[in-house]
């Protein structure tokens, strides 16, 4: 179903378990509030460069367990006895990882990416739905403590050494880990798209009587409808 | 003589304050901002936000999990004396650092800008930075700690005389509305302006505005409290809410600080401090006795000084 206008979205509290099925992801709206159960891990830029750009083997427990990828560098530690702390997580902006995304899906057999503020249509429509995959936005991007409280244990860390406790590879046990929006939904359509096409009709508005500046930026956009990412 | 192990004490003390309890003036400004919100999903991420923050206090546990860039804002009174001297202040206030990484634990966000290494204590080249000022006629050591995040919501731009207010305001919205879509600057923020100055004098200024004064004050001077509360006004009509969503809630506070800088510019820099805008700060007197408080009063009105002696 096409969700024309924000208001319009039913945000429909949804839970998931791991690994999702292709069945749960169809079902998945735009703006529908997600939890989740079971197995996830994070991977960014770091897991990113050894297994997409150095050809490196993704351990094959990973791959069995779970295909949720998290966008998250934990607030974590390794105890002196060598057991692991995770007290916090949150995401880090998506979009940096785009081009990493095709690949890595095919690697890793991920179908849902957990991140902070998305990707464009475009990037969904060229590496996420030829896999089958959607995009899942954190909540507020701060909510650490409330996430963090549904980490049940770590099963396993990999890459600790080479890339240290913020790029490692965390695979977590989670229960009821929410909530999440969807944002990226599997026809490759946006949430923040959504939005941004309804602030983008105020914005002529917003900058009435302000003048052009005297001095312009080399290189810099002048459309008020593009963006950043 | 304050002892330098006081002071490593409460920097640890501080750190994990900052990076677990959110600080009552910001919180205050999200729940009104919460509360005059009417796009729904811009108010669940709020009501969200307010329900984080319960955890991480009574959990004990980082309201983020990007614990930011941990550093150390320290006014010494002219007569403080510590003993070691400033170079023991700044040995306490790594060591404090590299040891709240582990306890608490932050997140090691530190690396090598080239090599990536991460030593995973926090602690690097420069790191964590150290900011220097003074006081007459006090014998106190105030230490205050701030965990900002480091990747969106903050730019600076060479303005210049003929750009004016508006020209001002015009960056001001650019600035908001770029780190806004898709709530990139974890909106709604305490937005700090520098107006001035060289160019890293502004950037220092603008980031110690939204760090360092709390939500619900005002730059003394009345024309540019006034600019304040245009800012404000004016981030808040632009239409988009937490999460770049749409709705009204982008601003909580603005805070603007001026400093003396060329005749033929207007350098300006602009910063944003988040959903978990993490400050803590305690006074270390003469004798010993620490009091932690709310406000890190950076701005006296020493620091402002305007005139030759």
């Amino acid at each position: 179903m096409t969700v024309a206008r924000l208001d319009d979205v039913r945000m429909a509290e949804v839970h998931l378990t791991t690994p999702v099925t292709d069945e749960a992801i169809a079902g998945l709206q735009l703006g529908d509030v997600v939890y989740l159960s079971g197995v996830l891990y994070t991977a960014r830029e770091g897991v990113y460069r050894k297994v997409v750009d150095e050809g490196q083997g993704l351990p094959a427990s990973v791959r069995a367990l779970t295909n949720v990828n998290f966008h998250c560098s934990p607030a974590a530690t390794v105890r002196p006895d060598g057991t692991h702390v995770v007290e916090a997580v949150t995401a880090t902006a998506s979009f940096r990882f785009g081009k990493s995304m095709s690949r890595w899906f095919e690697r890793s057999g991920a179908r849902v990416v957990v991140g902070k503020a998305g990707l464009t249509e475009l990037a969904y429509r060229e590496w996420f739905v030829p896999h089958g995959a959607v995009y899942l936005t954190t909540v507020g991007y701060g909510m650490g403590a409330a996430y963090g409280r549904c980490i049940r244990r770590v099963v396993e860390v990999h890459w600790l050494q080479q890339l240290g406790i913020a790029q490692a590879m965390w695979v977590l046990e989670v229960e009821r880990l929410g909530p999440f929006l969807v944002e990226g939904d599997r026809e490759g359509r946006s949430l923040f798209a959504l939005a941004n096409r309804e602030i983008d009709r105020r914005l002529g508005e917003v900058y009435t009587g302000l003048p052009p500046y005297a001095m312009g930026r080399f290189g810099e956009t002048v459309d008020r409808t593009s963006e950043v990412v | 003589m304050i002892p330098a192990k006081l002071i490593e004490d409460v920097a640890r003390e501080l750190t994990g304050r900052a990076a677990i309890d959110i600080p009552g003036d910001y919180r205050a400004g999200v729940e009104l901002a919460r509360d005059r919100e009417r796009n729904r999903l811009a108010r669940f991420v709020l009501d969200h936000m307010l329900r984080n923050w319960d955890v991480a206090t009574a959990d004990r546990r980082p309201m983020c999990a990007d614990t930011g860039l941990p550093r150390y804002y320290v006014r010494a009174g002219n007569e403080a004396a510590v003993e070691g001297g400033p170079v023991a202040v700044e040995r306490a206030l790594r060591r404090a650092t590299a040891e709240a990484t582990a306890a608490i634990p932050l997140r090691p966000n530190r690396v090598h800008p080239l090599t990536r290494v991460d030593r995973d204590n926090n602690v690097g080249v420069h790191a964590p930075e150290v900011t220097w000022a003074f006081e007459p006629g006090a014998d106190w050591i105030d230490l205050t700690t701030v965990h900002k995040g480091g990747l969106f919501g903050t730019d600076y731009r060479m303005l210049f005389p003929a750009d004016g207010i508006g020209g001002l305001k015009r960056f001001f919205v650019d600035t908001l509305v770029e780190h806004g879509k898709r709530g990139l600057a974890c909106q709604p923020a305490i937005v700090g302006v520098g107006i001035g100055g060289a160019k890293d004098t502004c950037m220092r200024l603008g980031k110690e505005a939204a760090c360092l004064r709390v939500v619900g004050s005002r730059n003394p001077d009345p024309v540019i409290a006034r600019l304040e509360a245009e800012l404000t006004e004016l981030g808040n009509f632009i239409g988009i809410g937490a999460m770049g969503f749409a709705g009204t809630s982008l601003v909580v506070a603005t805070h603007v600080e001026i400093a003396y800088t060329h005749t033929g510019g207007m350098p300006v820099a602009i910063h944003q401090f988040c959903l978990s805008s993490r400050r803590a700060t305690a006074r270390v007197h003469a004798d010993g006795r620490v009091e932690f408080r709310a406000d890190p009063l950076w701005f006296t009105d020493y620091y402002r000084r305007e005139g030759v002696e």
